[in-house]
C-alpha cells in the first residue's frame, strides 16, 4: 500500500510541475506593470528600478521561476498588493469559509443524492425513478448563480416571518462572535505557523462551535451557510443521484444479488449489504470528481451570498490585478485538488480489494 | 472516468437488428429515446428563435424606451392576457434597469448562447482531436507523454478558476470568455479522440491498410478518426450545454460578455442586486440558460444510448 501512494504521489509530481509553470506564466502574463501596480501610477524610473531589483524582477526568467518555487516551498506567497498583508494570512482567514460551504455542499449532495438514486433503481421505471431522472437532468442544467439568487428570494424574502426564513448573505449575524478553540482552551500557539494552523481552524466556524460547545454560534452559522450550500450541493447531488442508480442497477442484475435473494434474505439487507458496498466505488468515484466543480460553484455563490471565502476573494483580486493573491490561490487549490483526487486514488483500494495495487 | 461504464439499464434498446447504414440504425434508435425527442424539440425551438429573432421579439434588444413608451424602470410584466390593462404596453418578461424590453432581450439571447455554446466546443474538439490523434497515433515519449500531461495540468485545475486565470491575462469581453472555456474544455476531447485512437489502430484492417502501403495521415484519417465520431459527437452534445454554462457563469462575474450585449449570464449579474425588487429580471435570464443546457443534456443523453449503449451512465 505504502508503495501505492509512493508511486501516485511520483506520478503526479509532473502535474505539479506543470500547475506551477502554468500559474507562474499566468501571473506573469497578466497586463499591466507590477511596479505601477504596487507602487501606483507616479513611481519614478529609479523607484521602479529598486522595486525589480527587490522583487528579483530583473533576473533571468528561469531564476525568478526558482526563487517563486523556492518562497512557495517555504509557504511564502508574497504579500498582497491591496491589503498590505501575507498572502498566507489571507488565505488562512478565507480557506475556512470555502471548505465549510464545500463540506456541507458535500454532505447535501450525497445525503440527499445517494437515497434517491438507490430508490430509483430500486424502483425502476416507476412514477419516483421518472421523477428522480427528470429532476437530475433539470438540477445539473440549472445555473449555480440564478439557483443561488432564487433560492435567496424564496427563503429570505417570501419566506420572512416563517420559521424557514434564513439569511440571504454573510457568515455570522451582526453581534455573533465565536470564541476561537484555543482562547476557550486556554491553549498558548505562540506567533508562527502553530498559530496560523490555530486561526484556519478556529475559521471554520461550525468545527470551532462544536468543539467549543457555543451552540448559538453554530446555529448562526449553520443557518447562514444552509442556502450557499444548498446551491453549491444541486449538480453535486443530481450527478451522484444518476450515477448511484446506474452503478447500482448494474449490480442488481449479477448472479450473487440473485443467489443472495433466493437463499432468502431479506430485500433491505440484498440491496444495503450486498448491492450498494459493490456499487460504491463508482459512486466515491463521481463523488471525488464533484470537487472541480463544487470549487467552481463556490466561486459563485460566495459572490452571490457576499462570503469571504477563498472564490470571492479570488474573483475580487483578478478586478483588482492583485497578483500575489492570484499565484498563491491558485497554487494552493490546484495543489489541493490534485491531493484530494489522490485520497480518492487510493481510497479505491480500502473499498474495493479486487483492484491490485502492485 | 464514467465514460466506460457498462450498464444493465432498463431502457436498453436492443442492438441493431437490421442491417445497413449504421448512422441510420443509430438514428432510429436516437427516435425511440423519449429524452431525445424532448430535446431535439427544445433545441429545435431555440434554433428556430435565434433565426427569427427579429420577428419574434417585438422591441431591439438594446432599445432604451425612455420617452418612447409610458413605461418605468424595472417595470413587472405585463401581459394583456393575464389581466393587464390594455392601454399599457405589453412587456410579458417586464422591464430591465435600462428600461428595455427583457422579452427581446432573452430572445436575442438566444443568438448569442447558441453561438457561444457551438463556436467554443467546435473550437475545442478541433484542437482536442489534433493533439488527441497525435498522442495516440504517434505514441511515444515526445508526443503521447507530453500531450497527455499538459492536458492533466489543464485538468488539476477547476475548470472555472483556469477559465478565469486566461481571462485575467487576455481581458474581459466574450470573445475571450469563449477562448478561455474553449482552452479548459480541450482536454475532454483529446481523451475521447486518444483512447478510440488507440484502441483502433491495432485493429486488423488498419494494419492490413499500412501493409498495402497507405501513409499515416491517410491511415488516421480515413480508418482511425471516423471510429472516433460517435463518442466524440456524444461529448460535444452534452459539452455545448456545459459550455453555455460556464461562459455564462463568467459573464455573471463580469469577465464575459459586456453590457449592453444581450448576453444572458451578463444580463442576471447586472440586475442580482434587484432580485428581492425586481425577482423578473434574474428569473428570465437563467430559466433561458437552464432550458437551453436541458435541450443539449437530453440530445447528448439520447445521442449516447442511441451511438454507444457502453457509455450510458
Amino acid at each position: 500500500m505504502t508503495k501505492y501512494i509512493i508511486r501516485r504521489l511520483i506520478a503526479s509530481l509532473p502535474v505539479l510541475a506543470g500547475v506551477l509553470v502554468v500559474t507562474f506564466v499566468l501571473a506573469r502574463s497578466v497586463p499591466g506593470d507590477p511596479c505601477t501596480a504596487i507602487l501606483g501610477e507616479k513611481a519614478t524610473q529609479e523607484a521602479c528600478e529598486r522595486f525589480r531589483q527587490n522583487k528579483g524582477l530583473d533576473k533571468p526568467i528561469f531564476v525568478q521561476f526558482v526563487l517563486y518555487v523556492k518562497d512557495l516551498a517555504r509557504g511564502d506567497f508574497g504579500e498582497s498588493i491591496r491589503f498590505k498583508r501575507p498572502v498566507t494570512q489571507i488565505l488562512v482567514e478565507r480557506l475556512p469559509t470555502t471548505i465549510e460551504l464545500g463540506l456541507l455542499g458535500l454532505l447535501i449532495a450525497s445525503i440527499i443524492g445517494i437515497p434517491l438514486g438507490i430508490i430509483s433503481a430500486i424502483r425502476h421505471n416507476s412514477a419516483v425513478d421518472v421523477g428522480t431522472m427528470v429532476g437530475a437532468n433539470i438540477g445539473v442544467s440549472m445555473p449555480v448563480f440564478w439557483l443561488g439568487l432564487m433560492l435567496m428570494y424564496v427563503f429570505a424574502l417570501l419566506l420572512k416571518d416563517t420559521p424557514f426564513w434564513l439569511p440571504p448573505s454573510g457568515r455570522l449575524s451582526a453581534g455573533v462572535t465565536p470564541v476561537p478553540f484555543y482562547e476557550f482552551y486556554g491553549l498558548d500557539l505562540g506567533e508562527g505557523a502553530l498559530f496560523k494552523l490555530g486561526q484556519f481552524f478556529a475559521g471554520l466556524y461550525i468545527f470551532n462551535s462544536i468543539i467549543t460547545f457555543d451552540w448559538e454560534v453554530l446555529k448562526d452559522a449553520t443557518r447562514h451557510l444552509i442556502l450557499p450550500a444548498l446551491a453549491l450541493a444541486t449538480i453535486p447531488m443530481a450527478i451522484t443521484a444518476r450515477m448511484t442508480r446506474s452503478s447500482l442497477l448494474q449490480v442488481l442484475g449479477l448472479d450473487y444479488v440473485r443467489t443472495a435473494r433466493s437463499k432468502g434474505l431479506r430485500e433491505r439487507r440484498v440491496i444495503i449489504g450486498h448491492a450498494f458496498r459493490n456499487a460504491l466505488l463508482p459512486i466515491i468515484t463521481i463523488i471525488g470528481l464533484q470537487l472541480g466543480i463544487l470549487f467552481s460553484g463556490a466561486i459563485l455563490t460566495e459572490t452571490i451570498f457576499s462570503l469571504a471565502g477563498v472564490g470571492s476573494s479570488l474573483r475580487e483580486a483578478i478586478n483588482a490585478r492583485d497578483y500575489p493573491i492570484i499565484q498563491g490561490f491558485t497554487v494552493v487549490i490546484a495543489v489541493g485538488y490534485i491531493m484530494v483526487n489522490l485520497f480518492v486514488d487510493v481510497s479505491y483500494a480500502f473499498l474495493d480489494p479486487r483492484i491490485k495495487l502492485d | 472516468m464514467t465514460t466506460n461504464k457498462k450498464t444493465l439499464s432498463g431502457n436498453a434498446t436492443p442492438l441493431a437488428r437490421h442491417s445497413g447504414n449504421p448512422w441510420v440504425v443509430a438514428l432510429r434508435r436516437l427516435f425511440r429515446q423519449r429524452s431525445a425527442i424532448i430535446g431535439m424539440i427544445m433545441l429545435g425551438s431555440l434554433v428556430f428563435t435565434a433565426i427569427f429573432a427579429p420577428l419574434i421579439a417585438p422591441y431591439d434588444p438594446i432599445e432604451v424606451l425612455i420617452g418612447k413608451e409610458p413605461v418605468k424602470k424595472r417595470e413587472p410584466p405585463c401581459i394583456h392576457l393575464l389581466g393587464c390593462p390594455e392601454d399599457q404596453p405589453q412587456h410579458i418578461m417586464g422591464i430591465d434597469g435600462n428600461v428595455r424590453d427583457v422579452f427581446s432581450r432573452v430572445v436575442y439571447g438566444t443568438r448569442i448562447s447558441l453561438f457561444i455554446g457551438f463556436i467554443t466546443i467546435g473550437l475545442a474538439v478541433i484542437v482536442g482531436t489534433l493533439l488527441g490523434s497525435i498522442a495516440g497515433y504517434a505514441g511515444g515519449w515526445a508526443s503521447d507523454w507530453v500531450i497527455m500531461r499538459v492536458m492533466d495540468v489543464v485538468l488539476a485545475f477547476p475548470f472555472l478558476l483556469l477559465a478565469i486565470a486566461i481571462v485575467a491575462v487576455l481581458g474581459p469581453g466574450l470573445v475571450n470568455a469563449m477562448l478561455a472555456i474553449a482552452i479548459v474544455n480541450i482536454p475532454t476531447y483529446a481523451r475521447v479522440i486518444r483512447s478510440t485512437v488507440l484502441s483502433v489502430k491495432e485493429e486488423e484492417y488498419v494494419t492490413a491498410a499500412r501493409s498495402i502501403g497507405v501513409g499515416n495521415s491517410r491511415i488516421l484519417s480515413l480508418h482511425v478518426l471516423p471510429n472516433s465520431v460517435p463518442p466524440l459527437i456524444v461529448a460535444a452534445t452534452l459539452g455545448i450545454g456545459t459550455a453555455i454554462l460556464e461562459t455564462a457563469a463568467l459573464s455573471f462575474l463580469g469577465l464575459g460578455a459586456q453590457p449592453p450585449t444581450p448576453e444572458w449570464g451578463a444580463m442576471l449579474a447586472s440586475e442580482r442586486n434587484q432580485v428581492f425588487s425586481a425577482p423578473h429580471l434574474v428569473f428570465f435570464p437563467g430559466l433561458a440558460i437552464m432550458i437551453t443546457v436541458l435541450g443539449f443534456n437530453l440530445l447528448g443523453d439520447g445521442l449516447r444510448d442511441a451511438l454507444d449503449p457502453r457509455l450510458r451512465l
